[in-house]
C-alpha cells in the first residue's frame, strides 16, 4: 500500500498532462477571459459612473459658486447703495447746516450794524435832548435869584465832599 | 512495516473489544476472523485490475480490465477476466511463454510449481511474494477511475465555457453558474493571496486543474458503488505523481532569490548561512513529501474508518450470533452516515490545502524580495 506502483504513476502523470492542456486550451482560458471581461466591463462601468458623479458635483459646485457670487454681488450693491444713501444725506446736511450758519451769521452781522446805526442815532439824539433840556433848565433855574444861588451852594456842598 | 504497525493496532483494538470476558477459544476465532476484516479493508484500499461490483450468489461480478505488461519478452496485453476473478495467485496465464499470476491484485512471474496455498507464488515471512515483477502499465480500477475523473472534469469545464459563449455580456448560465464561483473561489483565494496579483495569471490553469482533479476523485472514492468507489486519490502512486508536478513547477519557477534563500541564506552570518543550506535543501523535498503524504493518508484513513465501521456489523453477527449484528447495524450505519458526512467536508478540504500548498510554494519560489 505503501509503495508507489509505476504504472499508476505513469498514467496519473500523463491523465494530468493530458488534462491539464485540454483544460487549459479549452475550458480555464475561455473561462477566465470571460470573468475578466466582465470584471473589466464592470469597472469600466463603476469607474464612469464615479465620473459622472464627481462631473455632477463639479457641476454643482458651479453652480453653488455661482450663486454665491449672484449673491455676494447683490450684497455689496446693496452697501454701496445704502453708503451712498448714507453719504447723500450727510452731504446735504453738511450743506444746509453751512448755509444755515452762513446766514444767520450774515443776519448777526446787519443786525449788528443796525444796532450800532441805531445806537449811534439815539446817542446823538439824546446828546440834543439833553442839551434842550439843559438849556431850559439852565434858563428856568437862572431867572430866579435865590434859585442860582442854592444851586451854587449845592454844586460847592458837592465839590466839598468831593 | 507501516502496514504491519496498521494491522497490529485494528488488531489490538479489536481485542481489546473481544477479551471483555470470553474464553480462550473463542478469542482464537476471532483473530481468524479479524485478520479477514484487515485483509478486506487493505484489499478496499487498494488498486485492483478488476472492477468488481458484487456478488451474486457467491459468484463476484465484476468488470474486466486490460492488463498492459512490459515484461522480458516485451509488451504483454490480455484481459483480466483471464484469472478469473483470482487474487490469490492460483490461476496461471501463459503468454509468450511466460506464467503470470496476481496476487493481491499484483502480477507475478509465476513459480513453477505452487505452494501449500495452492497458489504460485513464494512468500516471505510478512506474508509479501518475493517472485520477480515486471513493469505493469495496466488499465487497473484506479486508473479507470482516473480517465473517467477526466472525462468528467473535461465535460464539466468545457460545457462551462461554452455557458459563456452562449450568454451575453460574459455572465455565466447553465452549469457555468455552478462552477464559477468554485472557479473564481480558486482564483480569488488561493491564486492570488499566494503568488499575487502579477504572476498569479501563469500558474491559475494548474491550480484549477489540480484542485478539481483531486476533489472529483476524492468525491468518486466516497461513492460506494461502480463506477466510482475507487480509493484513487487515497493511492500513494497518485498523490506521489501530482506532489511530484507540483515539485517541479516550483523549482523551475523558482528566481534567484528562492536558490538564494536555499544555498546563501541572506541577513545571517556565514557560519549560520552554511548551516542552514542542507536544512533549506531538505525542505525543498519535504515540502512535497508533506504533500503527497497528507493527501494520500487523509483519504485512506477516511476509507478505512467507514470500512472498519460496517465491518464491525459483521464482526459482532459472527462473534455473538445474529442477533448482535442487528443491534450493532443500525449504529454502525448511523456512525458510517454521520462520518461519511464528515468525510465530504475532508476530501474538500484536503483538495483545498493540496492546491492551496502548491500555489504557497510557487508563491515562495517566484516572490520579489524587495525587502533585502
Amino acid at each position: 500500500m505503501l509503495t508507489p506502483e509505476i504504472g499508476l504513476i505513469f498514467w496519473t502523470t500523463i491523465a494530468f498532462g493530458v488534462l491539464f492542456f485540454v483544460l487549459s486550451k479549452y475550458a480555464w482560458k475561455p473561462i477566465l477571459k470571460s470573468v475578466n471581461d466582465r470584471e473589466s466591463s464592470i469597472k469600466d462601468a463603476l469607474d464612469q459612473a464615479e465620473k459622472a458623479r464627481l462631473e455632477m458635483e463639479n457641476l454643482q459646485a458651479d453652480n453653488e459658486r455661482i450663486l454665491k457670487e449672484a449673491r455676494a454681488e447683490r450684497e455689496a450693491m446693496l452697501k454701496e447703495a445704502r453708503e451712498l444713501k448714507a453719504k447723500m444725506i450727510a452731504d446735504a446736511k453738511d450743506e444746509a447746516q453751512t448755509q444755515a450758519s452762513k446766514m444767520i451769521e450774515q443776519a448777526q452781522t446787519a443786525i449788528e450794524g443796525e444796532k450800532k446805526a441805531a445806537m449811534a442815532e439815539l446817542k446823538s439824539h439824546v446828546a440834543g435832548l439833553a442839551v434842550d433840556i439843559a438849556e431850559k433848565v439852565v434858563r428856568d433855574e437862572l431867572s430866579n435869584k435865590d434859585k442860582q444861588i442854592q444851586l451854587v451852594e449845592s454844586m460847592l456842598g458837592d465839590a466839598a465832599l468831593n | 512495516m507501516q502496514i504491519n504497525t496498521f494491522k497490529t493496532l485494528l488488531l489490538s483494538l479489536f481485542l481489546s473489544v473481544s477479551f471483555l470476558g470470553f474464553s480462550q477459544d473463542k478469542i482464537e476465532n476471532e483473530i481468524e476472523e479479524e485478520l479477514d476484516i484487515t485483509e478486506m479493508i487493505l484489499h478496499h484500499v487498494s488498486d485492483s485490475h478488476n472492477f468488481h461490483i458484487l456478488d451474486w450468489n457467491g459468484h463476484p461480478v465484476s468488470v474486466p480490465l486490460p492488463i498492459i505488461l512490459w515484461t522480458n519478452e516485451g509488451l504483454v496485453t490480455f484481459m483480466s477476466s483471464e484469472f478469473h476473478h483470482d487474487e490469490e495467485g492460483k490461476v496461471i496465464v501463459e503468454k509468450k511463454g511466460q506464467k503470470l499470476v496476481n496476487y493481491h491484485g499484483k502480477i507475478y512471474y509465476a513459480n513453477d510449481t505452487a505452494n501449500a496455498d495452492g497458489a504460485y507464488v513464494t512468500l516471505d515471512d510478512e506474508e509479501h511474494p518475493v517472485n520477480e515483477r515486471m513493469l505493469d502499465f495496466s488499465i487497473t480500477k484506479n486508473v479507470f477511475t482516473l480517465f473517467l475523473s477526466m472525462i468528467v472534469l473535461m465535460l464539466l469545464f468545457i460545457g462551462s465555457a461554452r455557458a459563456y459563449r452562449k450568454s451575453e455580456n460574459n455572465v455565466p448560465t447553465g452549469i457555468a453558474k455552478f462552477t464559477e464561483p468554485l472557479i473564481l473561489f480558486v482564483k480569488n483565494d488561493i491564486a492570488i493571496p499566494n503568488i499575487g496579483e502579477k504572476k498569479h495569471k501563469r500558474f491559475l490553469p494548474f491550480l484549477l486543474t489540480i484542485f478539481f482533479f483531486i476533489w472529483l476523485n476524492n468525491i468518486f472514492g466516497l461513492i460506494p458503488f461502480f463506477p466510482f468507489s475507487a480509493n484513487l486519490s487515497g493511492n500513494i502512486a497518485f498523490t506521489f505523481a501530482l506532489a511530484t508536478i507540483t515539485f517541479l513547477i516550483t523549482n523551475l519557477n523558482g528566481n534567484k532569490d528562492y536558490w538564494k534563500h536555499i544555498f546563501w541564506m541572506p541577513g545571517v552570518p556565514v557560519p549560520m548561512k552554511i548551516f542552514l543550506a542542507p536544512i533549506e535543501l531538505i525542505g525543498v523535498f519535504t515540502k512535497p513529501i508533506s504533500l503527497f503524504i497528507r493527501l494520500f493518508a487523509n483519504i485512506t484513513a477516511g476509507h478505512i474508518v467507514i470500512l472498519a465501521l460496517i465491518s464491525l456489523i459483521f464482526f459482532f453477527k459472527n462473534m455473538y450470533g445474529d442477533v448482535a449484528g442487528y443491534v450493532v447495524a443500525p449504529v454502525s450505519v448511523a456512525f458510517v452516515v454521520f462520518i461519511s458526512l464528515i468525510e465530504i467536508l475532508v476530501v474538500a478540504i484536503q483538495a483545498y490545502i493540496f492546491t492551496i500548498l502548491s500555489a504557497l510554494y510557487i508563491g515562495m519560489a517566484t516572490a520579489e524580495h524587495d525587502d533585502h
